[in-house]
């Protein structure tokens, strides 16, 4: 069952277009990945998805419902971390969790205090005296006190250490072991290969890419580090070798996945010693994406 | 002590920058509003003989006392024009830095903001210092402005400066009480509640000075401003008083600066309730747990300008009793004399207090600008149901407020005259005045809804409305301009029946306004 699903998805500021025809499908029960940079598009899509933003073209639905016209009855079935908590600063924490949870039609008892203990968070304390990273737990503790379907967290982590960063992805695991799905806005690769299931990588309004890890990796390069007998000029040849480095008869190299096969064979037919190879991380998936000037 | 000023000079550019509209807007509507009704008073009392009628009958009233302070050299038109513009000006003036010195000193630091600019080569009085000299550079342009425009209707040139100087020299009182305020608090709202409070008693104390002619007038700055007397007894040394208490603030200001630390007030936070009260989880229970505070202190406070008018009301009675010519002439009797000074002070008061209900009715927009509204709505709360939340406690507010100066006016009345059968109708009169409070607070809820960017233009309706209550006849405002006004249009109870066809068309349009915002609030986008 698809949980979330985007098609064509356009939203304008006035002249500026946050989204181009973007499109995302969540499955039920995975922990997908929504990556890309600063102004992507990826608050603007959640915002859409709150039925807080209307869009201007192309279809969204949201747990069988549309976000703008259901808005009420769908967020009774999701909870919402912002990236940038902003709370009433003369509510305490706790006072600012029990509202949430009661707005959205009952909280946790149990889980609110343990979710408290886990992110020692002190909720007697006035907001206006918390820092980023106490009010962003303020919000996780207020979202995963809930028993809620979905879970839509933007840029959850930011300001938190990464002791709290450990606990909140535990929460996460937790929250898939039950069923949840959610949807994971993230700077923070590590998180996002560490937790999810699936990916969509955005960029100006429109999502260039979207998948598994493994599917991602696949259309991506493998380097390699090869110590040979001799040289291996022939190399530089092949089409999909990129920036061969030879130093003291080792050879550095990115190849393409369909080129790797080739690559294999030169190496050997040159006397191959020893060999290491390691698919692309995340981050240089994510830097291939964006950074134009990124060297691979 | 140099570099604890470092960065002044970038931080006053900013705040012009902030401020390029706000500020002239300030300036020049104060400044239009003296010599409209400059040259409105001249026009109305260029004679001799009107010179006269005025001093023997405004001249001798409780009500212009309280409202305008006490008399003097109303034998000269010159007089007059300060009688009927001064304490107008004066408030303003002190609003205006009030506003002013809070918005760049403590509102900055609570929203973070002013942390960015420490960062850089900042001084630690340098923002204090700024908002300081903004606000003192803008009071001396509006005393030049109001010496300019008085020269400018052929008044003395002497003591139109010496009036000037007035302005200027409570401009710097409250900038530096100001300034004081926002170190003492963490929140701006807070500071602004310190500054209004000390501008409410010393306006208070000066009224009731003016009223009992007795020594409690010079307790209050405002006071010494209008000891100045520019067209009578002319004295500067006052000004100079004004100068030295500033100086006096402002060095206390700088005390407290040093002694304390970045974004935190003199006064510590405590630890709160880990839980929420079972009436914190609607919209209705946030609502008012975000604004009781001021509710309950607006309630007061009309209670109280409520209990001042019913304590001075048999004073009015006395004075046309002693003096039944002047009844003659005004063709009133006693009793109508009152009530038309019970109608007067009532809508004055009403429209004053309506700046409760603009602020409320605006909550939502702020809620949203503080990026507030996102984390509500993203709960099972729907625009619908948080829009009525909010708005009923601003009816309940409004509501709240004109019982409680009508009580006061009434119970005060009572016991000081020893005559409690007029009492009720002060009560029903003050709650009569709902429906025009109730509009201009649907004016803001209609601007949150469909423009919310120019939402603040809410305040400009009631700003116009107070001009046309206090200053209408004066200014002699055609029909169809105080037509914009809802007070206007209601009947001036007690004076006046109660008229049921004008106070519900006045409701119907609050209700249409606000039905029409809810409309738009639902199409729009939120953040």
């Amino acid at each position: 069952m698809t949980v979330i699903q985007i098609a064509g998805l356009e939203k304008s500021f006035g002249s500026v277009r946050a989204l181009d025809g973007l499109d995302l499908e969540v499955e039920a029960g995975e922990v997908h990945g929504f990556l890309g940079p600063n102004g992507a598009g990826k608050s603007t899509t959640i915002r859409v998805l709150l039925g807080l933003l209307r869009s201007d073209a192309g279809t969204v639905t949201m747990l069988g419902g549309d976000p703008w016209r259901d808005a009420a009855t769908l967020h009774r079935r999701i909870a919402y971390v912002p990236g940038d908590v902003n709370l009433w600063p003369n509510l305490t924490g706790g006072e600012v969790i029990d509202l949430l949870g009661r707005m959205r039609g009952g909280l946790d008892e149990n889980r609110r205090a343990e979710l408290l203990d886990m992110f020692e968070l002190d909720p007697s304390k006035k907001s206006r005296t918390y820092s980023k990273g106490n009010r962003q737990k303020v919000a996780l503790v207020a979202a995963l006190s809930t028993g809620a379907e979905l879970l839509l967290l933007d840029e959850p982590t930011s300001g938190l250490d990464p002791i709290m960063e450990s606990a909140f992805r535990r929460c996460v695991v937790e929250a898939k072991g039950r069923g949840a799905t959610v949807l994971l806005s993230s700077h923070i690769l590590a998180e996002v290969e560490a937790l999810c299931d699936r990916v969509s990588i955005i960029r100006s309004g429109r999502t260039v890419q979207s998948g598994t890890l493994a599917q991602l990796r696949h259309l991506t390069r493998t380097t390699v580090v090869a110590e040979t007998a001799r040289r291996a000029r022939e190399l530089s040849t092949l089409p999909g070798v990129h920036n061969p480095e030879y130093l003291d008869g080792r050879v550095t190299f990115d190849v393409d996945s369909d080129d790797l096969d080739a690559a294999m064979r030169v190496l050997t037919a040159v006397g191959l010693r020893s060999l290491t190879a390691h698919p692309p991380t995340l981050e240089e998936l994510f830097l291939r994406q964006y950074g134009d000037q990124v060297e691979s | 002590m140099s570099t604890a000023f470092i960065g002044t000079g970038h931080l006053i550019r900013l705040i012009l920058r902030r401020d390029r509209l706000r500020l002239p807007l300030w300036i020049v509507s104060l400044t239009a509003v003296t010599g409209l009704s400059a040259s409105a008073v001249i026009d109305v009392y260029g004679t001799p003989e009107r010179i006269a009628a005025y001093a023997a009958t405004v001249g001798d009233s409780a009500t212009s006392d309280m409202m305008n302070g006490r008399p003097d050299a109303l034998d000269t038109i010159g007089g007059i024009v300060a009688y009927e513009t001064t304490m107008t000006a004066l408030v303003v003036v002190a609003l205006m830095v009030s506003f002013l010195v809070v918005r760049h000193t403590r509102a900055e630091e609570e929203s973070g903001r002013f942390e960015l600019l420490r960062g850089t080569v900042t001084g630690r009085h340098a923002a204090t210092a700024a908002a300081v000299l903004v606000a003192g550079a803008a009071s001396v342009l509006v005393g030049v402005l109001d010496t300019a425009v008085l020269m400018a209707n052929d008044l003395p040139a002497g003591a139109s400066m010496l009036h000037g100087a007035e302005l200027v020299g409570v401009g710097f009182v409250f900038t530096a009480a100001a300034a004081a305020a926002a170190q003492v608090t963490a929140s701006s709202r807070a500071a602004l509640g310190i500054v209004g409070a000390f501008l409410g008693v010393t306006f208070l104390l000066r009224g009731i000075g003016d009223v009992g002619e007795n020594l409690l007038t010079y307790t209050s700055p405002l006071g010494w401003a209008q000891a100045v007397r520019p067209f009578g007894d002319a004295r500067w040394w006052p000004i100079l008083l004004l100068l030295l208490v500033a100086g006096a603030i402002l060095a206390a200001t700088a005390y407290l600066t040093a002694h304390r630390d970045a974004g935190a007030g003199l006064i510590q936070p405590r630890p709160g309730r880990p839980r929420a009260r079972a009436s914190l989880g609607t919209a209705p229970g946030l609502a008012w747990r975000l604004q009781r505070g001021q509710v309950l202190w607006w309630a007061f406070g009309m209670a109280v300008s409520g209990a001042l008018f019913g304590s001075v009301g048999p004073e009015v009675l006395d004075m046309v009793k002693s003096n039944p010519d002047l009844a003659r002439a005004i063709g009133a009797s006693g009793d109508e004399i009152v009530d038309s000074y019970f109608a007067t002070t009532m809508a004055i008061s009403a429209v004053v207090g309506t700046g409760f209900g603009v602020t409320s009715a605006l909550r939502l927009r702020s809620e949203e600008n503080a990026g507030r509204l996102e984390p509500l709505l993203a709960t099972g709360m729907s625009r619908t149901r948080l829009a009525t939340g909010f708005l009923s406690v601003t009816l309940i507010g409004i509501l709240l407020e004109l019982t409680a100066m009508g009580v006061a006016a009434g119970v005060t009345y009572a016991i000081v005259s020893g005559d409690s059968s007029g009492a009720g109708s002060l009560v029903g009169a003050a709650v009569a005045l709902a429906p025009a409070c109730l509009a201009v607070c649907g004016v803001a809820f209609l601007l949150t809804g469909w423009w919310p960017r120019a939402a603040l233009a809410a305040w400009a309706v009631l700003a116009f409305a107070f001009l046309q209550v206090y200053l209408g006849p004066l200014l002699r405002m055609p029909d169809w301009l105080s037509a914009v006004s809802p007070w206007w249009h209601l009947p001036r109870q007690p004076l006046e029946a109660f008229a049921p066809a004008p106070a519900f068309a006045v409701l119907a349009v609050a209700l249409v306004l606000g039905v029409a915002g809810l409309v738009g609030l639902r199409r729009r986008d939120i953040g």
